[in-house]
């Protein structure tokens, strides 16, 4: 009987933190999405690599139309898998999420823009990369565990980048973009209901 | 009779804390649970996170209400009525004695 009744109270106390967490966690994130993104960055850093040396220019324009297909395909699955779960974009756990997701994005932005101004490309594999696991890493606060975890990767990438030429970095975005993605993206699905 | 005897041992020695019967009940909990960590939360917003449905959460709610634990601001959004809830400071008072009475509980069983 004591034991029954310290399980039904260690119950309850579950019962609260789990209620808490779901309460303040934007829980929406689309494993299946980021494995298919992963691929698709594969494939558009295979394509890209010749163009390191002979054309920075339409490499760029490689990799900005890679990122819109990866934003589409995010967006539909994160609204597919919030649809299916229930589970409302307007909680202050969402703002605080996207609020804190797009600002870093936003700020790569711009940078891009002015580091293209300046007649180079380089530096453009480390911005993206760091920038990006900021993302994860300061929208992870508001969301499951893994991503903190995921936006750190993306960062020590992009640490890396910051010190070799355009088509190591080349490479370097491939295995995190690519690589990265497709293994959290299994890892988020499995745990974290596709 | 010996089973009898065992079992109001047990409730002598290990005193159940006299908990709120209130916001023991899962759904309760779970509102006030869910309130303690958002500053507000709007019905359609409490209905997701608990997955229960649209007369669950108003009878539930309305308790609550009627207890003092939550306060409720009813407003339009276009022509679809909003409804948020908050926390009281009754009610954040009655959680954590809740939690308090779940740790004594815990912490009874384990020395007693």
């Amino acid at each position: 009987m004591p034991d029954a009744l310290r399980d039904h109270a260690v119950d309850n106390l579950r019962y609260i933190r789990e209620t808490m967490e779901r309460a303040s966690a934007f829980t929406s994130i689309p494993g299946w999405g980021g494995f298919v993104i992963g691929l698709t960055a594969l494939f558009t850093t295979v394509i890209a690599e010749p163009m390191t040396a002979w054309n920075p220019r339409r490499w760029l324009a490689v990799w900005l139309l890679e990122a819109a297909v990866a934003a589409a395909i995010g967006g539909l699955t994160m609204w597919r898998k919030g649809v299916r779960a229930g589970t409302p974009f307007t909680t202050s756990a969402a703002r605080r999420f996207f609020i804190s997701y797009f600002a870093p994005l936003i700020a790569g932005a711009i940078l891009t823009v002015a580091i293209v101004r300046g007649g180079t490309v380089a530096p453009l594999p480390s911005v993206w990369l760091l920038l990006y696991g900021v993302a994860f890493v300061s929208s992870g606060a508001f969301s499951i565990r893994v991503i903190p975890a995921m936006g750190v990767c993306f960062m020590l990438f992009g640490a890396a980048a910051a010190f070799v030429p355009l088509a190591v970095g080349n490479l370097l975005l491939g295995a995190a973009f690519g690589g990265l993605h497709i293994i959290f993206g299994l890892i988020i699905a499995r745990n974290y209901g596709g | 009779m010996a089973a009898k005897t065992a079992a109001k041992r047990v409730v002598v020695e290990t005193p159940i804390p006299d908990f709120d019967r209130l916001i023991h009940e899962k759904t309760r909990l779970a509102i006030v649970s869910a309130l303690a960590v958002n500053s507000t939360l709007t019905f359609n917003e409490l209905k997701a996170i608990l997955k229960t449905t649209d007369g669950n959460v108003s009878v539930h709610t309305r308790k609550l209400e009627e207890a003092n634990y939550l306060s409720c601001k009813k407003s339009f959004e276009g022509r679809m009525p909003r409804t948020e809830y908050s926390l009281t400071a009754a009610g954040r008072r009655a959680l954590q004695r809740y939690l308090d009475h779940m740790e004594a509980l815990i912490n009874n069983v384990r020395t007693g």
